[in-house]
């Protein structure tokens, strides 16, 4: 059993949990993710280690609520407990003083740049970060990743926040200006990676992607995380969750990420329906919330 | 005794295939404590019994079937139990026909003792019938193991060395201890609570089991033995990494490896989705490839569930070379599975993503192989394409590099298994640390790596009790 100290709503459907677990705290690296299973019923789903301390013995995780299980996990409060955390699982970031490092965040993939921005940072690097989101208030972490980055860039598509547009257009235009990026880190929607990946091909700049897809048992038992690398397979869990944006297929992952969509889909509204009918009010705003993922 | 020769030899009740095939209760029903005497009455009670020899783990077999003879049948167990601390789940998954039956003299002219349903037997009534069990107490020696992996290997090093006083730590990297006893072999060959009492039995000794505890990830081997105190470590971590075929198309959706379809239905309950979370797709026509337990467990399996059609096995080989076990392919066949022998695939061909053709060759067998089975070649211009929406890929695996990664004293072999420094206590090269099971010697069976378990928990036992460990 695994506590929840704190649990805070940052925006719609995003939610930061610090959870209780010493032993994942004091071993955890940035760019690591831990396996989550709620219940005895529940499934087993990755999710991204954003801080970790180990003095408090805690670690820090965001979860968007889309899914049955993310939705599941948005109904858990402080003090409640989760049944499983295993972790941490995946290679740490490579952290080391490459120069200038941009640092791609796009919406939720922000809270996994963060600790590694500051890790580069503290290494000695020029950090550029970009983040980027639908909309203002899915901005997440800006004062945080202000703190940790040399330098930060807010776009979103709307441009209710920094400039409009798309993470892309800013990085673009940082490489049209000159400035020497010596490398690019780019974590979000999958879409996104691949866009950064192909514009960054072009100019030649070594760009690293984490990957996110279908776990199970997150140990390089099951083969449910393979993606292709290079023309190889990799199981991301173990040889990933970081891989060269260059290298990856990423039509084959966009395939296999929808592989459960229907079945997700199921689940999701099954438990809508399940929890509306106990509490009609409170629900009412979370399932409309989730019609618009 | 003598005269039983003639009685041929006793089948246990089993659910009839067509029933079976949609549900998830055990096969085979077990003998009633009147089979299991009358079978016991076959046996001529050997002055050199052959079949001890083909026991891995030397099972003092004459003597415990004729304890089942005279309707001892607690007494047998305990028999049983002096070499063999799992006899529910080995009696049960063991290839007897490779093994004890192999040897027994009785089989010479007729069928042999049926030596793994005798065996199965004992270790079922024990359980149902023993009220507590008889906890041997020892004088704790204050020494410290920690076990890395709660498979047979782990379990079996576990409650061995418990019982010699130790204090031990079982780390199990999922939530579930057990193993491919949990995860692998499905509930219709190895009930899970059969699984569980054993577990349980383990932690009635003293044993504590701390799940969801990847070493080599969370704490380092050193780590286990400088910081947190163990003055020795074993290694049961199983095999890992499945393997693919690496043709074109594997990344189609409905391409399984056996370990995830058979962990999402087993260990995940997919199958009574969604009471519980995790889905497996409603497929239809599922093809499986392979020939070996894990295939026909993966086939099997997918025939269990709901929406099943149709189950195909493509195997490379004819029906002989099959490693699967004798029952299986026989049970396999009763349950209406579709073996199309001599096929091997080279292209998964997709719809939208998803699979829907399975393009192969047929084969024919030329001369043996370092196998010493024949070995499988192409015929030209044999193309044919299987229609099938799934496919389960049953090909064995590797290893799995974490331990090896976060400990570069520890040596391997070029596929990466732990070598050992010494065969006869199961030490590897790194001092304290011990280890067995498929880690070591590639996929084998559940015996083997219990026999494993049991060398090296005499090897800890007299490592950590002789020096100022
Ligand atoms: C589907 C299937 C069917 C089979 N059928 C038969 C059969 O009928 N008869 C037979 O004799 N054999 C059978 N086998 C083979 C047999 O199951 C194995 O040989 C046996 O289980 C090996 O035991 P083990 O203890 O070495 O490893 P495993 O049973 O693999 O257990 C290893 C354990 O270690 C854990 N682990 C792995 N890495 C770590 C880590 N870093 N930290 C902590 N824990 C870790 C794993 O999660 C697992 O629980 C079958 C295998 C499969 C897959
Ligand atoms: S452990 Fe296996 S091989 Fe040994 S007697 Fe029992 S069934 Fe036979
Ligand atoms: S999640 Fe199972 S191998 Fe990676």
């Amino acid at each position: 059993m695994y506590t929840i100290l704190e649990k805070e709503n940052l925006a719609p459907r995003v939610f930061r949990y610090i959870i209780q677990a010493p032993d994942i705290a004091k071993k955890a690296r940035p760019g690591q993710f831990v396996i989550i299973r709620l219940d005895e019923t529940g499934e087993r789903f990755p999710i991204t280690i954003s801080d970790m301390d180990s003095n408090s013995g805690t670690l820090t995780v965001y979860v968007q609520a889309i899914g049955k299980s993310s939705l599941e996990m948005s109904e858990l409060h402080d003090g409640d407990s989760i049944l499983d955390v295993v972790g941490p699982l995946g290679n740490a970031s490579e952290i080391a003083k490459f120069g200038t490092v941009v640092l791609v965040g796009g919406g939720f993939g922000i809270a996994a740049i963060h600790p590694i921005a500051r890790a580069l940072t503290e290494a000695g690097n020029h950090t550029l970060s970009i983040l980027g989101a639908r909309t203002a208030e899915l901005v997440l972490l800006e004062d945080a990743m202000r703190k940790v980055s040399s330098e930060v860039c807010i776009v979103t598509n709307d441009g209710s926040s920094g400039s409009e547009g798309l993470v892309t257009d800013v990085l673009l235009q940082k490489i049209k200006e000159g400035i020497p990026i010596d490398r690019v880190i780019a974590i979000g929607p999958l879409v996104m990676m691949k866009s950064v990946a192909d514009l960054t091909r072009s100019y030649n700049i070594k760009t690293t992607v984490s990957l996110n897809p279908i776990m199970i048992d997150g140990t390089g038992m099951c083969g449910a995380c393979r993606v292709t690398v290079g023309n190889q397979m990799k199981f991301a869990c173990v040889d990933g969750p970081e891989f060269d944006g260059h290298e990856v297929d990423f039509e084959s992952l966009f395939n296999r990420l929808n592989s459960y969509v229907s079945e997700e889909y199921e689940a999701r509204q099954r438990y809508i329906q399940d929890t509306q009918d106990k509490e009609p009010c409170r629900l009412e705003a979370s399932s409309q919330t989730v019609s618009s993922s | 005794m003598k005269s039983g020769k003639k009685i041929p030899r006793t089948q246990p009740p089993e659910q009839k295939p067509e029933v079976r095939r949609h549900n998830f209760q055990e096969v085979s029903l077990g003998y009633t404590p009147a089979m299991a005497q009358l079978e016991a009455s076959r046996c001529i009670q050997c002055k050199k019994p052959k079949c001890m020899i083909g026991c891995p783990v030397r099972v003092h077999i004459p003597e415990f079937i004729d304890l089942v003879a005279q309707g001892k049948f607690l007494e047998a167990a305990e028999k049983i139990k002096e070499s063999n601390s799992l006899p529910g789940i080995t009696g049960r998954v063991c290839p007897q026909e490779d093994q004890c039956e192999k040897h027994c003299v009785v089989g010479i002219k007729g069928e042999p003792l049926a030596i793994g349903k005798l065996e199965r037997f004992v270790a079922d009534f024990e359980r149902l019938h023993k009220s507590g069990d008889s906890l041997i107490q020892t004088q704790p020696t204050g020494k410290r193991i920690a076990i890395i992996g709660a498979g047979p290997a782990g379990l079996t090093a576990a409650g061995d060395l418990a019982k010699m006083g130790h204090e031990v730590v079982i780390f199990e990297a999922l939530h579930q201890p057990g193993g491919v006893l949990f995860y692998g072999i499905p509930q219709f060959r190895l009930p899970k609570d059969v699984v569980e009492a054993e577990i349980d039995y383990l932690r009635k000794l003293g044993v504590e089991i701390k799940v969801n505890y990847v070493i080599g990830q969370i704490k380092s081997l050193d780590e286990l033995m400088k910081e947190e105190g163990f003055h020795a470590v074993f290694i049961g971590t199983g095999a890992g990494l499945p393997h693919f075929l690496d043709i074109p198309g594997e990344n189609l959706n409905g391409v399984y490896s056996a370990n995830e379809f058979l962990t999402r239905v087993n260990l995940m309950h997919a199958w009574e989705f969604p009471r519980f979370d995790t889905p497996i797709h409603p497929h239809k026509v599922i093809a499986v490839v392979g020939g070996g337990n894990t295939a026909l467990d993966a086939a099997r399996t997918a025939l269990r569930l709901p929406t099943t059609e149709k189950v195909i096995v493509l195997y490379r080989r004819s029906r002989e070379e099959m490693p699967a076990r004798q029952e299986e392919i026989q049970h396999a066949e009763e349950e209406g599975i579709d073996f199309q022998f001599l096929t091997a695939p080279f292209e998964f061909r997709g719809k939208n993503g998803w699979l829907s053709q399975i393009a192969c060759y047929r084969m024919a067998l030329g001369k043996p192989d370092a196998s010493d089975r024949r070995r499988p070649e192409r015929i030209p211009d044999s193309e044919f394409e299987v229609k099938a929406d799934a496919v389960i890929i049953a090909l064995g695996s590797g290893v799995n590099p974490l331990i090896a990664k976060s400990a570069e004293d520890l040596q391997t072999d070029s596929k990466g298994h732990i070598e050992l420094a010494d065969e006869d206590i199961n030490v590897t090269s790194k001092p304290g640390v011990f280890a067995g099971g498929d880690i070591v010697t590639g996929a084998a069976t559940v015996i083997s790596a219990m026999g494993a378990g049991k060398k090296a928990a005499q090897g800890i036992h007299e490592y950590v009790m002789k020096g100022n460990h």
